[in-house]
Order: C-alpha cells, then sequence, then structure tokens
C-alpha cells in the first residue's frame, strides 16, 4: 500500500481560485467565491500582497520570501493560508 | 470584540450585504410587511436607471445583493434586471411569496447562476401562515417549492419570519425544509413597515425567546438568520453564530423601489434616509459621503445600557425595533431579554412613537355610496 503525504504548505504552488474575487477595504481585502459563494475576510494588507504574488512564484515560501515577509511572521500567514485553502479560496496549481 | 467587528463598525468601501426592493406593488398584504407594500409607487426606477445602479454595484464590486419588495416577480423587466446583474458578476439572491413562480419560470430559474430564491413562509400549516401572510398564501408557497423542486434549480431557502404563533414550529420549518432540499432561514419580526400595527400581538413572548436562543444553539450551523437575533445573547454564555453587531451603513443597507437609500431593510423612515441613487454621484457618493452612514460608523454610546453587565453580549439590539416602538436609539431593545424593553416601552410617550413612512397598502374597502363599486381593493 503506497500513501501520498500531502506537502507541507509552505512548499505548495497555490494560486488564487479563479471564481475567486479580492475587493480591497480599508483592513486588507474581502474575499468572495463564486461557486460556493463563501464570503471570507483577508485581515492584513500583506495577507493581500501575499495572495496576489502566489501565482509569480514558486511555493508559498518563495512567496514569502519575495513579499520581505519576516520569517517570524510565517506561522501566522501559515494559520492564514491554511483558512483559505479550506474555504477553497486558494488552491493549487497545476501550471 | 475581534479587531474585525471593530473594523467592520468603521464601515466598508461598499456594502457587503445590500438589500433592494425592487417594487412596492405586492399580490399579498402581509401583516407584518416591513416596506408597507401593496401597490407600485409610479416613482418606481425604471428599467434603464435600475440598470445604471447594477453598473455602479458592478464597479463597487459588490458581490451580490438581496432582491425583494413587494413582490418583485410583479416587475415586468425583472428577468431583464436578474440576467443584467448576473452577467456582470453580481450575483442575487431574491425574495418571493412563490405566486408567480410555474412550471416554466422554474425551469428558467434552475438554469441560472449564481442565483438564490427565498420562499417566505410563515406556519408549517395554512391556518398558521395564512393568519399573517393571507388566504391561500400557504398552498401558493408549496406550489413554487414544489416547481422548484422537480425543475432541479437545487438549494434555494425558505424563510421565516419566528411569532409568537410559529415558535413551536421550528423543528416542523426545518423538516419541511429537509424535505425539499431546501435550507431554513429564519429572522426576527420587526415593528416595522405594517409590522408597527401587528408587532404586539405576534412578537414572541420572553419563554419563547429562550426557546429560540436555544433552538439556535442547537441548530444553529445548519441554519441561516442574517445574523438577526443577536439580542439573544444576553440569555447565556454561549453567542449565536454570527457577527453579533448591528451592520445599518455600515456593512448593510437598502435601496428602495424609487431609489432611496437607507440605513437596513428595517428602517424605512426618513430619520434613516441616507440620500438616493438619483442624486449626482449615485449610490456611491451615498455609501460613502452621507452624513447619516458617517454618523452610524462612529463607535455608538450604551446610553441606558452602560451599566448592564450583558451589553457586550447583546448590543443593546436592533436600532430598528427600538425606534419604531418609540425607544431612544441607545436605550434597550423593546425585546431585551433582561426585561429592560417593557419599562423603556412605558416611558415611551405616543409622541416619540414615529409613524412608519411610505406607506403602500392597499386601500382599504370602505362604502361609498356615491362613488361606482370598484373592482379593485382588499379582498
Amino acid at each position: 500500500m503506497t500513501t501520498t503525504t500531502r506537502p507541507r504548505l509552505l512548499d505548495r504552488r497555490l494560486a488564487l481560485h479563479p471564481q475567486v474575487a479580492l475587493r480591497p477595504e480599508p483592513f486588507g481585502a474581502l474575499a468572495y467565491h463564486y461557486g460556493n459563494r463563501k464570503l471570507v475576510f483577508l485581515r492584513h494588507p500583506d495577507i493581500v500582497r501575499v495572495v496576489n504574488s502566489l501565482d509569480e512564484h514558486d511555493t508559498l515560501s518563495d512567496t514569502l520570501r519575495a513579499c520581505d515577509i519576516d520569517e517570524a511572521r510565517w506561522p501566522s500567514f501559515e494559520r492564514a493560508l491554511t483558512s483559505l485553502t479550506a474555504s477553497e479560496m486558494l488552491h493549487d496549481r497545476t501550471g | 470584540m475581534t479587531a474585525l467587528v471593530d473594523q467592520l463598525k468603521g464601515g466598508l468601501d461598499a456594502p457587503i450585504c445590500l438589500t433592494w426592493e425592487l417594487t412596492y406593488a405586492c399580490n399579498l398584504e402581509c401583516v407584518h410587511c416591513l416596506s408597507s407594500s401593496g401597490r407600485r409607487d409610479p416613482r418606481e426606477l425604471t428599467t434603464d436607471e435600475a440598470k445604471a445602479v447594477l453598473d455602479e454595484l458592478q464597479e463597487l464590486q459588490v458581490f451580490y445583493i438581496n432582491i425583494g419588495g413587494g413582490e418583485p416577480m410583479i416587475r415586468r423587466d425583472f428577468f431583464e434586471l436578474l440576467d443584467y446583474s448576473i452577467e456582470r458578476g453580481i450575483g442575487v439572491k431574491f425574495s418571493t411569496n412563490g405566486a408567480f413562480i410555474d412550471a416554466e419560470k422554474a425551469e428558467r430559474l434552475a438554469a441560472m447562476d449564481y442565483l438564490d430564491i427565498q420562499i417566505s413562509l410563515d406556519g408549517t400549516d395554512a391556518v398558521t401562515n395564512d393568519a399573517v401572510r393571507g388566504e391561500g398564501s400557504y398552498d401558493t408557497a408549496i406550489r413554487a417549492m414544489n416547481h422548484l423542486r422537480d425543475a432541479g434549480f437545487g438549494l434555494f431557502k425558505i424563510s421565516v419570519v419566528v411569532t409568537r404563533h410559529n415558535v413551536d414550529q421550528l423543528d416542523e420549518f426545518k423538516a419541511l425544509a429537509d424535505s425539499f432540499g431546501a435550507q431554513l432561514r429564519i429572522t426576527r419580526l420587526r415593528p416595522s413597515g405594517r409590522g408597527a400595527d401587528s408587532w404586539h400581538d405576534l412578537h414572541p413572548t420572553n419563554a419563547q425567546q429562550r426557546q429560540i436562543y436555544e433552538w439556535l444553539l442547537a441548530h444553529g450551523d445548519d441554519v441561516l438568520t442574517g445574523d438577526s437575533f443577536f439580542h439573544l445573547n444576553a440569555l447565556g454564555e454561549e453567542p449565536l453564530p454570527g457577527l453579533n453587531m448591528c451592520g445599518a451603513g455600515r456593512v448593510v443597507c437598502l435601496i428602495d423601489p424609487i431609489g432611496d437609500v437607507y440605513a437596513c431593510p428595517f428602517v424605512i423612515h426618513d430619520e434613516f434616509k441616507a440620500g438616493s441613487v438619483r442624486d449626482e454621484g449615485g449610490f456611491a457618493r451615498v455609501w460613502k459621503s452621507s452624513e447619516l452612514f458617517a454618523e452610524l460608523r462612529e463607535p455608538q454610546s450604551a446610553g441606558a445600557c452602560a451599566s448592564c453587565g450583558s451589553y457586550d453580549a447583546c448590543q443593546g439590539g436592533c436600532m430598528a425595533a427600538k425606534f419604531f416602538v418609540g425607544i431612544p436609539l441607545d436605550g434597550p431593545d423593546p425585546e431585551c431579554v433582561g426585561g429592560h424593553g417593557e419599562a423603556a416601552m412605558l416611558a415611551a410617550s405616543a409622541s416619540t412613537k414615529p409613524r412608519p413612512m411610505m406607506d403602500h397598502s392597499k386601500p382599504a374597502r370602505v362604502a361609498t355610496p356615491d362613488r361606482v363599486p370598484v373592482t379593485i381593493g382588499r379582498r
């Protein structure tokens, strides 16, 4: 029996789901998923910046580095992005 | 209180939850109608004006709108506006009594994306429902639900205003929704519109409020409430699901059929009118710069409730409910679970109790021997 272990979030190639729209707000942004109709809050402008640059980098850790996010803050970004994958706002990109 | 709620209280760049009553015309005359609907207003927004509002909402990135009335399907351009909105990425949820959903319309609705339908029903039997919504309205709603199910619409919603007379039917409502593969939504009765006259007879008793709270704690995750029961949070340690805040003018607002913008769907009154989409600058200017909305986005005073240990839990309740029974806006909710509402209502003199405005109720049929009898009017 083979088991496939999912790579940890930092190593995944993530992207904003094509059915998700981001609306800038003073606290960060609102994200709305037209498919599952979930509405979530991105509660810091840095999270919005990271989410918007996912496409340009190989993995999440590359993105965080490119966005100049201090490594001390990475755990909180991992938590935020984990919840965004759970609500399908983010998905794994194949390309 | 969370940082997010604090930020939301300061207002957003555009509403999250925008209600748009498309018409005051209605085939029914529910005794608790928030908008006192019945007759069409001749000043109603034209198709072109309505489309211009939708263009603006697209620009503001409003993700979805809640359409109501009156009965919105009465408008001849209903489907045209629905298509126009959805093409622009603005999802639509509309509330209807179901009278105009036949097999063909159900098919048409089922074929659309980004569309939710809410069928209003206030009793799980005709006697309970029709006492509030009018004779035959139970059968009409059930017929519409059957059409939606047969057309494969999927997950529509059944929307219930909780009253003294249907509070014991909450389990039955849930079972009814489940049997249709539908989702149940329950909301709070407010003394707005024609509800100003019927509220005293219809609103849940104190014992029933606890019943609603406990029912929601048990079923809240499967049931939608539009966050309308946050005043019940003072009943226990465990808060009900939701944001527990009044969103009026902050994340919520109402556009009425003639384009006037109000702070929320429950306060159609000059006091809470922020402007009109017909004004220079349109809806965006009203949302961003109206004085009323700026005031509502300021930190609110706890007023008479400041010394009460439950204020953090209940937030002083619903602004609209207080306003229409004559309680000052920084006073307790008329249904305050701590019992402070009764005294506040007694203290409110008749002069502080505002009359609802914009009454579009159909005229009562009065015997007038000097006039030719007509067939329209109250049935």
